[in-house]
């Protein structure tokens, strides 16, 4: 039984190939079509999958969307009836958008399929629709490790949901209850994404590193006038502050006034204000995940949690939920975000529609999330030939010194192994590589190599068997999910000048033996390697160890500041000689820059709009 | 188109929100002149409604 799971139309358009309840393939479209976030039909991902599933389009049994359109119509309906006249702005610019497209959305991916696999085939008999927040439900629940698990998905919104509780139990999965949009945890997040100045469902990620140079001076005006938030977790938004129902920005003037001055510039400066604004806002989400968690774990006696959708990605927030120990294990869906919910369509579909049985594993089921394209070594070298790149095909093992020695040299490594990884994190198979120990290395990557800003903080990838010795962490954390403090034998004490240090100016104090690595606040975003699930990436730290005593290295996404992570040999390639990485190793292939042909080299600074 | 309204009409049905059916003819219809007036579709990025 072969299931297409697809996610498109919105952002982060995914699609997943499952077979017999087994992860065979996924991919996002952005990785493809190189334009990040892209929401297009994800013709060339369903191609992928199709490809490494070896089937052809006719032996697809079931394809399944990840969310409704017609239920997400009747909440568009609702909503501006409730708030008419006051939408007719928003209402003029949505509404023809859903009754010549979003509303057809059957027939379009009924006909979008024909045109991208097989003319012959009724594809309208073979699509099913899951709701959205199942679809997230499924991804956590079905792909966990765990046979029973409470599982909370949180989000901007789904259909009508932006909240959701359920409870796995084998191949069940029944819901418990919901919050309704417009009440929701995402778009209260999204909304000061939008106020800071970063782009909203991107810039998400900027706001919670921003959050440890700040103090959360602003909270008690949030709790006072934006959200009440329960005893159980759940909460109510005061929409007097807020402009998506009706408008087209997420913020309004009362706002404004709130906050006592306008939204930050898309670009502009960053001040004190923004960081206060953004710790205020973490310790807020926090807050209403650790009530939701406590809640939960009283009413259904459940000893694990799973997690899935975009607020499932504030690490910070789990790491505070794991070391809080109401739950004894968590686990969270690497692909939390939308393009997860091709993932999760296809397993309600299977599960839960179709009424197969899970296998039970002790293990998850995502294979340590690298589900996409690989590439031979025959075909590296033949695909780098073809661009005219100059490379050294090595022993792995003669490959994994020569990568060693040019961390410790302080080079950055473009790091292109294996199959590419589900999910917004590059884990180890698309990664830049730098040595962690260096105190240069947090800004020469961000600046020369990322082209991003200065503020950024890079995650540590870390051997599993080591973590507890460098971090307060001692579980796994294979996905990067999961924030955790530098152990405190391995902080370096501030100086009283440096601890009165305000904002970014902290950033270029030595904080630890790691410091590229390590947050303002001594935190990190902890990736643990495995040796079963990436043993070459695993071996190549080993190593680095072996020579330095250090089991830690940068790991940050193969791309630059508003590029999709790349894919192929080609990309790598690209980035390579458009950036300041100074080695790359793609499969066996080893190359360095001094010595590729300079006029291969392209103007990478303005390729891509900013994110 | 049949069978599109057939679905639409089902779905009205089986959610209960029949009520929503005039709506929607109206809503078409200030939608469709607006389509008119428009000439082309540029769908706005706030995901949250569109």
């Amino acid at each position: 039984m072969n299931i297409l799971g697809l996610s498109a139309y919105y952002h982060d358009s995914a699609a997943c190939l499952l077979r017999d309840g087994e992860i065979i393939a996924a991919a996002q479209e952005e990785r493809f079509t190189r334009k990040k976030h892209d929401a297009r039909f994800p013709a060339n991902a369903i191609h992928y999958c199709l490809q490494a599933g070896r089937i052809d389009a006719t032996e697809i049994h079931h394809i399944v969307f990840y969310d409704k359109p017609f239920v997400k119509f009747e909440r568009l309906l609702e909503t501006y009836l409730a708030f008419a006249p006051r939408g007719f702005v928003s209402f003029s610019k949505s509404m023809p958008v859903w009754l010549k497209d979003k509303l057809f959305q059957k027939a379009t991916i009924a006909s979008e399929l024909k045109a991208a696999l097989c003319q012959e085939v009724d594809w309208s008999a073979r699509l099913l629709f899951s709701e959205h927040h199942l679809s997230h439900a499924a991804s956590a629940f079905y792909a966990s490790p765990f046979e029973d698990a409470a599982v909370l998905t949180m989000d901007g919104v789904g259909e009508w949901t932006t909240t959701s509780v359920a409870i796995g139990t084998g191949s069940d999965l029944s819901l418990l209850k919901e919050i309704h949009f417009p009440h929701s945890l995402g778009l209260l997040y999204s909304a000061f994404t939008y106020y800071t100045g970063f782009k909203v469902n991107s810039g998400e990620y900027k706001l919670m590193g921003l959050a440890p140079y700040g103090e959360p001076r602003y909270v008690g005006l949030i709790r006072d006038h934006l959200i009440d938030i329960k005893d159980d977790g759940s909460f109510h938004l005061n929409l007097e502050y807020f402009d998506y129902c009706t408008g087209l920005t997420m913020t309004n003037g009362s706002f404004d006034a709130l906050f006592k001055g306008q939204a930050r510039r898309p670009e502009g400066r960053l001040t004190q204000r923004e960081m206060d604004l953004a710790a205020s806002i973490q310790v807020v989400t926090e807050e209403v995940v650790l009530k939701l968690a406590k809640s939960i774990r009283d009413t259904t006696g459940q000893s694990n949690l799973c997690l899935a959708g975009g607020v499932a990605l504030n690490c910070v927030a789990n790491g505070k939920l794991l070391r809080s120990r109401i739950f004894d294990q968590i686990w969270i869906q690497p692909a939390a975000g939308d393009a997860g919910g091709a993932l999760g369509a296809a397993l309600s579909a299977h599960h839960l529609m179709l009424k197969k049985r899970r296998k039970p594993s002790n293990k998850d089921h995502m294979q340590g999330a690298y589900l996409g394209p690989e590439f031979s070594q025959q075909e590296i070298e033949a695909r780098l030939s073809r661009i005219g790149a100059r490379f050294s095909s090595l022993s792995e093992a003669a490959l994994i010194e020569e990568v060693v020695r040019s961390l410790i040299e302080g080079k950055a490594v473009g790091w292109h192994q294996g199959r590419m990884e589900f999910g917004p994190r590059a884990l180890g198979a698309r990664s830049i590589i730098a040595d962690a120990r260096s105190p240069t290395v947090q800004k020469t990557l961000n600046l020369k190599v990322k082209f991003r800003e200065s503020f950024r903080p890079f995650a540590p990838s870390v051997l599993r068997e080591d973590v507890s010795e460098w971090f307060d962490l001692d579980s796994d954390s294979p996905y990067m999910l999961l924030v955790a403090n530098v152990r405190a034998d391995k902080q370096m004490a501030m100086t009283l000048e440096q601890r009165q240090m305000f904002g970014i100016d902290k950033l270029n104090v030595q904080r630890s033996a790691v410091p590229a690595i390590t947050h303002v606040d001594y935190s990190a975003r902890v990736q643990t390697v495995h040796r079963d699930t990436n043993p070459k990436y695993h071996r190549l730290i080993s190593r680095f160890k072996e020579l330095t005593g250090c089991p830690v290295i940068v790991n940050t996404s193969f791309n630059v500041r508003g590029e999709p992570v790349v894919c192929t040999p080609e990309d790598a390639f690209r980035c390579f000689m458009g950036t300041g990485i100074e080695v790359l190793a793609i499969g066996d292939c080893f190359l360095s820059k001094q010595r590729q042909d300079p006029t291969l080299a392209t103007d990478y600074t303005n390729a891509y709009e900013l994110d | 188109m049949n069978e599109f309204i057939r679905e639409l009409w089902d779905f009205l049905r089986v959610r209960k929100k029949l009520w929503l059916a005039p709506l929607l003819v109206l809503m078409v219809a200030i939608g469709g002149l607006l389509i008119l007036a428009q000439g082309s579709v540029i769908a706005p990025f706030i995901y949250t409604l569109f």
